[in-house]
């Protein structure tokens, strides 16, 4: 299947939706939390799905995803068993996509033919390697377009003009704006310098690519904030510390989970 | 063994060494690499700045550092003779200033005003701490909890000479979460602050920039050979962790008609899987910033180390060694810990120099050399002096101080 992703956000933009994408770790703690979470994501008004892989060396996180990423791994978390919970997650779920989010080296461990084959497989809808730059990933944009799947990009604060130009050009589904310079997990600063990036971004795709707006998004009134100027909103280290919050009691992970994915989902 | 193409024009313009390097970062770090990669080439190769680093190098290093032969030595291991590259009489007892300097320099020719740096053994934190103190620079050193307390001195050297050192207690606790730390740190100090990456790791540019700081090793060590003894050596031998010491002798021979051996930390030996030795059981990775050897599980983890010396104790090592390694240039092996301990007192007793336990390492395989060999003329990188293991050096024999 082609990805979900170009549909979803204009389905959203037909509806005056902004789209809204929620990160977690795959495996932390076990893989039925994830699982359930991700239900629980879907249930509550998220649009895509980014799924983190575990990686000893995750050079890009703040604390409380490295943490989370800890906790995977000591349960020996491995990309296959990343792509296996989204095989189980499209039993019942058909709708909501899934980007695979991580660092290179279990990738290119598995191999990017492999891989890009399996994301395929799965109904698995994109892929975002933050240590991976356009530059260092010419085979895999290949082979995830041989697909139709959505390769996804980041563009930041530092990132020049021209860059921005061969990123938009690079992507697809949609750029992934890191509103700051820091790792994730950050405190939000300037919105202004936000917006008119956005907007930069925007004016430079040829094709309209979608700019989702991520790092230091926290809270109903930040996502609002965003979602006036950006085409979506991502959410990761605030799902993160609520789910390893209440990660002892399921019924009260579902229930704190919903509510604060609803709160966020209702005013963007 | 001598190559048509010229092994020294590395790496090309994408920073890549045939198929390691290159550029594995977020895209925050991108333009600060394109940066740095600037003023690298309009500063560093600039003759003023040159001028001023070979002065410094010179009056407060103390370079250039004497080849000695270890006349003792040699016969006690046979016919060949060995030859040190004295890098531990450098100011603050390693190789590690020569990059730590030059690095400061540029960073203050850059208009940067804070510098980070790892490390693992402390050398290079140290050598950072001093060269900030020496320019007027503030400085954060990362350092593993682990390493912390494996060599408190060099924490303590870097406390005197006024830098923060940070504990780091991610992962496992050792280098490469201090590596994984200090990116952290730059990513988001990116406006005001230079990195001091101690290796010929990380991505393109470092790996160059801190060869070509470190090549003043080879470069002496070429003319005084054949100063004094007409001729250059047969063998260099030199210690890879990361393999800064080790390329900086290396690299101004690459297309001479000699034999280069890099020598790995081996731990507890190859076949128990605890050592360090990515070159000889590992395989091509992604890690920090460059595509290179490094030591990873069958899932793309990356496993965990083990070696005596601290400064060997990392998972990865430099790209163009693994690309020194698959073109057959270079020869890379590794000893154990006790192979390097055992060359650390055979130095230490019959020279009087005691060595760091990372250059212990090639200390061991040269030795090891020395005694197959016929009147060959082996040349060590005796990249660092051992005063910072000899607490290290104690436990292990039980001896209170």
């Amino acid at each position: 299947m082609t990805s979900r992703i170009p549909s979803i956000f204009k389905t959203n933009a037909n509806k005056q939706k902004k789209t809204f994408i929620s990160y977690l770790v795959c495996g932390d703690p076990t893989e039925n939390h994830t699982l359930l979470a991700m239900h629980i994501m879907a249930d509550s008004g998220v649009d895509i799905i980014e799924l983190g892989i575990p990686f000893t060396d995750p050079i890009a996180d703040g604390p409380v995803i490295q943490k989370s990423i800890d906790r995977a791994l000591k349960n020996n978390t491995s990309l296959k068993d990343v792509i296996s919970v989204v095989k189980k997650f499209r039993q019942k779920n058909k709708l909501t996509a899934v980007v695979l989010m991580g660092y290179m080296n279990p990738v290119h461990k598995m191999g990017i033919k492999l891989f890009s084959k399996s994301i395929h497989d799965n109904d698995i809808d994109g892929v975002l390697i933050v240590d991976s730059p356009p530059e260092e990933s010419i085979t895999l944009n290949k082979q995830l377009k041989k697909y139709n799947k959505s390769h996804i990009y980041l563009a930041s604060p530092t990132t020049t003009d021209s860059r921005m130009k061969g990123i938009t050009k690079m992507s697809s589904g949609y750029v992934y704006y890191v509103t700051v310079k820091g790792i994730t997990g950050s405190k939000l600063t300037d919105l202004n310098s936000i917006k008119s990036n956005v907007k930069k971004i925007k004016s430079f795709s040829k094709n309209n690519i979608p700019v989702a707006v991520g790092f230091g998004i926290k809270d109903s009134k930040s996502a609002k904030q965003i979602a006036k100027f950006s085409d979506g909103i991502i959410i990761g280290s605030s799902i993160v510390e609520l789910m390893y919050k209440h990660s002892n009691n399921k019924k009260n992970m579902e229930k704190h989970l919903s509510n604060y994915l609803s709160s966020i989902s209702k005013v963007i | 063994m001598k190559s048509k193409i010229n092994l020294k024009n590395y790496p090309n313009k994408t920073g890549h060494f045939d198929e390691f390097g290159g550029v594995y970062v977020s895209e925050t770090l991108i333009h600060p690499l394109k940066e740095l990669f600037q003023a690298y080439k309009k500063i560093a190769t600039s003759l003023s700045f040159k001028k001023i680093l070979k002065r410094e190098l010179k009056d407060y290093v103390g370079r250039p550092t004497p080849i000695y032969y270890a006349e003792s030595v040699s016969k006690f291991l046979g016919n060949s003779h060995i030859y040190l590259k004295r890098e531990d009489l450098n100011h603050t007892g390693a190789h590690k200033i020569n990059n730590a300097l030059g690095q400061a320099l540029l960073a203050k020719k850059m208009g940067k005003t804070r510098i980070i740096a790892e490390t693992g053994a402390g050398q290079h934190g140290v050598a950072t701490a001093t060269a900030c103190a020496r320019l007027d620079l503030k400085c954060v050193v990362y350092m593993g909890e682990q390493d912390i307390q494996r060599q408190s001195v060099n924490v303590y050297r870097m406390k005197l000479l006024g830098a923060e050192v940070k504990s780091v207690n991610s992962g496992t606790k050792t280098l490469k979460d201090a590596l994984n730390e200090a990116l952290r740190d730059w990513v988001t100090n990116v406006d005001d602050t230079h990195y001091i990456i101690g290796s010929v790791a990380g991505p393109h540019p470092y790996p160059m920039i801190v060869r070509n700081f470190q090549s003043i090793i080879g470069d002496e060590a070429k003319s005084q050979f054949k100063k004094d003894y007409r001729c250059l050596p047969d063998y260099l031998v030199a210690c890879v962790g990361g393999g800064s010491n080790a390329i900086g002798l290396f690299h101004p021979f690459l297309n001479e008609n000699i034999n280069i051996v890099g020598v790995e930390a081996g731990g507890f030996g190859i076949n128990t899987g605890k050592h360090a030795a990515p070159l000889t059981a590992g395989s091509p990775g992604i890690l920090h910033g460059n595509r290179t050897y490094i030591m990873e599980d069958k899932n793309g983890q990356i496993k965990n180390t083990h070696s005596i010396s601290a400064g060997l104790d990392y998972p990865g090592v430099g790209p163009e060694h693994s690309w020194l390694k698959d073109t057959k240039r270079v020869q890379y092996t590794s000893v154990t810990d006790k192979e390097a301990l055992s060359a650390f007192f055979t130095l230490t007793e019959k020279e009087g120099i005691i060595p760091a336990l990372e250059t212990a390492h090639a200390l061991a395989y040269a030795f090891k050399l020395a005694k197959k060999l016929k009147n060959k003329k082996i040349l060590i990188n005796l990249s660092g002096r051992g005063d910072k293991d000899i607490d290290t050096i104690s436990k292990l024999k039980n001896i209170k101080l």
